[in-house]
């Protein structure tokens, strides 16, 4: 008799390890505490969203996780390693990446040298002093083969200040992905954007590959509920609730703290 | 999905007009023409103006100093009030080596170079933690600090009356430097000539792409992962070791060292010879310097009273009509004769 071949992962559903987990992850500036004791877990391959009014500190919880921000107390996981005091730099070298809620792009130089910069920073030619970073074949092809992905291959040699504010926020996205993100951070992908534009932007953030996981802060509720098949609500610093999309959207306290709010701006 | 290198489809007209621009923007770092101007501005200087080698020697010397001003300021954005003390620290060390029996001039070079760039390795750990007016303050403290130590340190650097008595060799065993500076001179263009060789290949490397982002959006390096601390701090390290590399050059070919090497307006007038040039060009201070030095040369001997005011006024109409300095003005006029054919 041979024995039974163990299975156990596929019998019983393992808790999979958090691609990002917070624990009590606080942040307070002063008396003011922006971020109170949230305990937030970004399972991996998530399409998460995470929204609330003004001020409720969605971007400060953003800027904590990767690393711009240092927490007062709390800890941060990722992948289940203890990242809360390694530096942005090494959060991004694990794959950690971030957008900006307002573009922060190299807008003197062209479209294309704003994806190389980040490709060469993720490939560690960066540190090369004396090779003439055009020898670095590779990495410009790859950065236009990006461009391509996101349709800004056609303006890779026009400097970003020409480009008009719907195409500098895909360029933001194709930056981000130039670093291989494991963990995407989207700050209000769509902020600032024309209506006509959004769609290309919801575009491309539906086809980005599905395991990267992937928090989304969006003000726009089409776009939250569009993408996001989880959804957290911040209030005041604090998780008020989470839960699948269609329990946020009837829950009486959300519509009351912020989508009835909507309603009257 | 998204699209993988591997699937691009056969070559089209597109295809091809793309393959030249990512060549030419591979291309960046190739030599232009009018990168051989300058050099052939140097050579031609040497034989039509013999009687003024000793000041074209100190010419050449500054565009080095302004050269390291460059790399920080235009490249990596770090603005500096006090890149004067790696300037006297690279003058003093090769002139008290000289003063105390070790004339070899291309060795004093390198140790004036390797001092000045620990001064500016231990001095950046310090100040570039620190941003904008803390860091432009904190630069001025460093040279300030220097200054005074020279200064109070007499026995060692002749303090207020200077160093005396050095007795450079000659190079390389065969050149004596002369009365009339032409050893001086070429002595100055060959060092200078490494050292722009130097900063070019410099500028266009990966590591200086990274610096001009750096300067351009740092939120952008760091989220990115770039060690920005670290890049700033090397970039600030060969910078003062190119200024100590000038300010050696000057004691030699001077033969004397002065506390004025380590001074505030000489960390002041380099800024501005840049700025006449053109700040993060590379070509800058190959233009701003001489211009600011032969015009100081003139109107000090048309206007020994006054000099100072004709520079001032020629600032002040420079910064109103040529702003971004002599280079962005050239840049501006080669557009619109481009335009009007």
């Amino acid at each position: 008799m041979t024995p039974p071949i163990e299975k156990p992962a596929i019998e019983t559903p393992a808790i999979e390890t958090p691609a990002i987990e917070t624990v009590d992850l606080t942040k307070s500036f002063g008396a003011f505490t922006t971020t109170d004791h949230v305990n937030f877990r970004l399972e991996p391959g998530a399409r998460h969203a995470l929204i609330g009014p003004n001020g409720a500190g969605k971007t400060t919880f953003v800027n904590l996780v990767s690393g711009a921000l240092a927490p007062s107390s709390g800890v941060i996981r990722m992948l289940g390693d203890d990242i809360t005091t390694l530096p942005q730099p090494r959060r991004v070298k694990r794959g950690l990446v971030r957008t900006f809620q307002i573009n922060q792009l190299f807008r003197r130089l062209t479209v294309l040298e704003n994806v190389t910069l980040a490709i060469a920073e993720r490939e560690g030619v960066a540190d090369n002093i004396w090779r003439p970073s055009g020898q670095h074949r590779a990495v410009i092809d790859e950065a236009y083969g990006l461009l391509d992905d996101v349709d800004l291959g056609a303006e890779a040699m026009r400097p970003v200040t020409d480009l008009a504010y719907g195409r500098q926020r895909m360029l933001e996205i194709a930056v981000a992905l130039a670093m291989k993100p494991k963990v995407l951070l989207l700050d209000e992908p769509a902020a600032g954007v024309p209506t006509g534009d959004v769609g290309r932007i919801i575009e491309t953030i539906d086809r980005l590959p599905q395991d990267i996981a992937i928090l989304l802060i969006e003000h726009d509720m089409e776009i939250v509920f569009r993408f996001a098949r989880r959804i957290t609500v911040l209030v005041e610093g604090r998780i008020l609730i989470e839960g699948a999309p269609d329990v946020i959207a009837d829950d009486p306290v959300v519509r009351k703290v912020y989508l009835g709010e909507r309603g009257h701006t | 999905m998204m699209k993988t290198s591997e699937q691009i489809s056969a070559p089209t007209a597109t295809d091809v007009e793309r393959s030249a621009l990512i060549s030419k923007f591979a291309r960046r770092h190739r030599l232009n023409w009018y990168e051989a101007l300058p050099w052939l501005a140097i050579v031609g200087v040497f034989f039509i103006f013999p009687d003024y080698l000793a000041l074209g020697a100190q010419v050449l010397i500054t565009i080095i100093f302004a050269l390291s001003v460059d790399l920080v300021l235009g490249y990596a954005g770090i603005v500096t009030l006090g890149q004067a003390a790696f300037f006297g620290t690279g003058a003093y060390t090769a002139g008290v080596l000289a003063a105390n029996g070790w004339g070899e001039p291309i060795s004093g070079l390198i140790v004036g170079g390797v001092m000045a760039g620990l001064i500016g390795v231990v001095s950046g750990m310090l100040i570039l933690r620190t941003h904008g007016l803390t860091q432009l303050m904190q630069t001025l403290v460093v040279a300030a600090l220097l200054y005074e130590f020279a200064n109070k340190a007499h026995h060692i650097t002749g303090g207020a009356d200077g160093l005396q008595g050095m007795a450079v060799w000659k190079v390389l065993g065969l050149f004596k430097f002369d009365l009339f500076g032409r050893v001086a001179y070429i002595y100055a263009a060959v060092v200078l000539f490494v050292c722009w060789l130097a900063v070019r290949t410099m500028v266009h490397s990966a590591f200086g792409r990274s610096l001009t982002g750096i300067r351009e959006n740092v939120t952008r390096m760091q989220a990115v992962g770039a060690p920005v601390a670290r890049r700033k701090l090397i970039v600030y390290t060969i910078s003062a070791v190119l200024a100590g590399v000038a300010g050696a050059a000057l004691a030699q070919t001077t033969q004397f060292v002065g506390l004025n090497t380590l001074g505030l307006e000489r960390s002041g007038a380099i800024l501005v010879m840049l700025i006449i040039g053109g700040v993060g060009r590379l070509y800058g201070a190959f233009i701003g310097v001489p211009l600011y030095m032969v015009a100081q040369d003139r109107f000090a001997t048309i206007d020994p009273v006054y000099w100072y005011f004709w520079i001032g006024l020629s600032m002040v109409l420079l910064v109103l009509f040529a702003r971004g300095g002599v280079l962005a003005l050239m840049e501006r006029i080669g557009e619109r004769m481009g335009r009007t054919p």
